[in-house]
């Protein structure tokens, strides 16, 4: 039998994925929605499920939830009810989350993830073709739903015996998108994800930063013999929350599953977690009953109504989608398809690329220094593009010195740092630095010169039709320079001089 | 739901899934007047569902009210003290309960 599970089995999966919505107060209470206060610092008595209190919805939640079930091509019910999942855990003070059962707000829609093609041939035998091909994953429902609060079980927080209870998450408002089990590999499910956070980015309906918890996910798996036109029972691992660990953990229950299967054992239905560090999912409790919330509709809150004029409001105000502005992109722009990905992957950076472009007199220049040294001066200095000292139109001033000569591209790039930290004017940074690239034809000359007789055997190979020490020869010149001299100059009179002094 | 359990009288062991789901602790005597109970309350609707309701939509909520709504606005709500002042055992700002297994939430 081939070491490979996906060999002899199919793997199917279906995600749900908690977003918290991106307001200013709770999905009930007028508390705040903040990340990393002190614990119950941001709580009201509605938050803590205190007798006689009455939940009020918060309006905005309506406005997000209509312009995620557009954008996935859902429909969004004008008619939605509130119900109450009761379960006991002590982070949960009411003793039951307010939740969307039976009627969600969004039901029946789907996305288009873009992933790696596989040729014929069926099977798990499929070769990856380097191509990549559109699939399309249904998307059966979102629904809104108040978060629970936090448990730290952490002993060097909380001690050996107790659970510490935080409860400024208990009321932040979530939707709960709930995928059809269209996945097939942890691939897929990757750039599902990858693709559902950009379209919720974009949309401005969350921040998803996994980080702080505002973009979680469960993964359910089953595995079946390739050909096979029944699910096999299913396993959810809870709370993966990065995307390693969502594709870490599939692979890892896919090869629990294989060897169960394998031995002619039985899946259990069951929930899993992830162990990151063993890189092993382990179960943590069997359905044995499957979960009973009893869950009810809730006697507080009235069922939710959405005028047809609100949601075409909500439609007519949709700003450009991930996927739409990819196709624009690639029409628009001549532009690697590589780079587009990478520009339009975020919302402010396309923004960012295209204030840019404008200002600048080369297209191709703008993206390669956003999607590259930006990005990689953004990335060391901690920052998102938000929060660049450097906007647009100062860096195609930047870019444009470069075009003209005036700046070495090495330069420029070592200048990045500081003005994505601290903004400032390149021309006057460049002439404070005396860093403005010699375009003396005679000093040139004369550092190539220099360089030339320092180093015979060199030239003396380069004559002989072997470029490759011509590199080394550009760095010594480069550095007698003080990198201020232009490359593409210093090269065209290397070659002369070279071919010259024969 | 207990209404799915209306076509056939209640069970003891309905009464007993129950009562544990909703975390009561029932003695015999109450098991068995609950189970009477609430077979009684369920026989009170199979009067009901003889009723015609095709067509009707089933009722969410007895007022037939526009959803009221809240607009975003942030406020506090109460003091950290405030909201812990309850709490058998605190530290640091959080509740302090007994140890709870990790991962054992839904």
């Amino acid at each position: 039998m081939s070491d490979n599970p996906l060999d002899r089995y199919e793997v199917v999966i279906g995600l749900e994925v908690h977003t918290h919505l991106k307001t200013n107060s709770k999905l009930f209470s007028p508390a705040p929605v903040r990340y990393g206060d002190a614990p119950n610092h941001d709580v009201h008595p509605i938050d803590l499920g205190m007798p006689g209190v009455l939940p009020v919805l918060n309006e905005k939640v309506i406005g997000l939830a209509i312009r995620l079930g557009l954008a996935t091509h859902s429909r969004v019910n004008t008619r939605s009810v509130f119900s109450r999942k009761n379960y006991f855990y002590p982070d949960l003070p009411k003793g039951y989350q307010i939740s969307q059962y039976e009627e969600p707000v969004v039901s029946d829609g789907w996305l288009e993830i873009e992933v790696p093609a596989v040729s014929e041939g069926g099977g798990g035998n499929g070769k990856k073709t380097g191509g990549t091909t559109i699939k399309r994953i249904g998307v059966t429902r979102a629904h809104l739903e108040e978060d629970a609060g936090k448990s730290i079980h952490d002993v060097a927080v909380a001690g050996a015996d107790g659970t510490h209870i935080d409860l400024n998450r208990a009321g932040v408002p979530l939707l709960e998108i709930v995928s059809e089990p269209d996945l097939r590999s942890a691939v897929e499910a990757g750039a599902y994800l990858r693709t559902l956070r950009s379209i919720l980015r974009y949309l401005e309906v969350s921040d998803a930063d996994m980080e702080k918890g505002q973009f979680r996910c469960d993964a359910n798996v089953s595995l079946r013999l390739w050909g096979s036109e029944e699910f096999g029972t299913r396993t959810e691992i809870k709370n993966l929350n990065s995307f390693s660990n969502v594709e870490g953990a599939i692979g890892a229950e896919i090869i629990r599953q294989a060897e169960i299967l394998d031995d002619g054992g039985e899946i259990q239905q069951a929930t899993m977690a992830y162990d990151v560090d063993r890189r092993r999912t382990r179960v943590l409790r069997l359905k044995e009953n499957a979960d009973d919330y009893r869950y009810f509709d809730d006697p507080d809150l009235i069922p939710l109504l959405i005028d047809e004029e609100l949601i075409e409001a909500v439609r007519a105000d949709l700003p450009e989608l991930p996927e739409q502005k990819l196709v624009r992109f690639r029409d628009q722009y001549d532009l690697p398809a590589e780079t587009i990905r990478i520009l339009v992957a975020s919302r402010p950076l396309a923004d960012y690329f295209e204030r840019c472009a404008a200002a600048c007199t080369s297209v191709k220049a703008a993206a390669n220094w956003i999607g590259r040294d930006l990005r990689q001066a953004l990335s060391d200095g901690g920052r998102g593009i938000e929060n660049s000292a450097l906007d647009a139109e100062t860096l195609a001033v930047l870019i444009g010195l470069v075009e003209e000569g005036r700046l070495t591209a090495k330069n420029a790039r070592d200048l990045l740092p500081e003005l994505v930290a601290q903004g400032g004017d390149p021309v006057s940074l460049m002439e404070e630095r005396g860093l403005e690239a010699v375009s003396d034809a005679g000093v040139i000359d004369e550092w190539v010169m220099q360089v030339i007789q320092a180093n015979a055997g060199a030239v003396e190979s380069v004559r002989a039709g072997d470029d490759k020490p011509l590199n080394f020869l550009m760095g010594k010149v480069m550095k007698a320079a003080g990198g201020k001299a232009n490359p593409g100059e210093v090269r065209t009179r290397l070659v002369e001089m070279i071919r010259d002094s024969a | 739901m207990l209404a799915l359990c209306a076509m056939s009288r209640i069970t003891r062991k309905d009464v007993e899934r129950t009562a544990e789901l909703a975390r009561l602790s029932l003695s015999d005597d109450e098991i068995e007047a609950m189970t009477h109970d609430l077979g009684r309350i369920l026989d009170h609707v199979d009067q009901l569902q003889a009723l015609d309701t095709e067509g009707i939509e089933p009722t969410a909520h007895a007022i037939p009210l526009a959803t009221p709504l809240r607009a975003d606005e942030a406020s506090p709500g109460i003091a950290a003290d405030l909201a812990l002042s309850n709490a058998p055992l605190q530290e640091g700002y959080a509740f302090v309960v007994p140890k709870v297994i990790e991962g054992e939430d839904s």
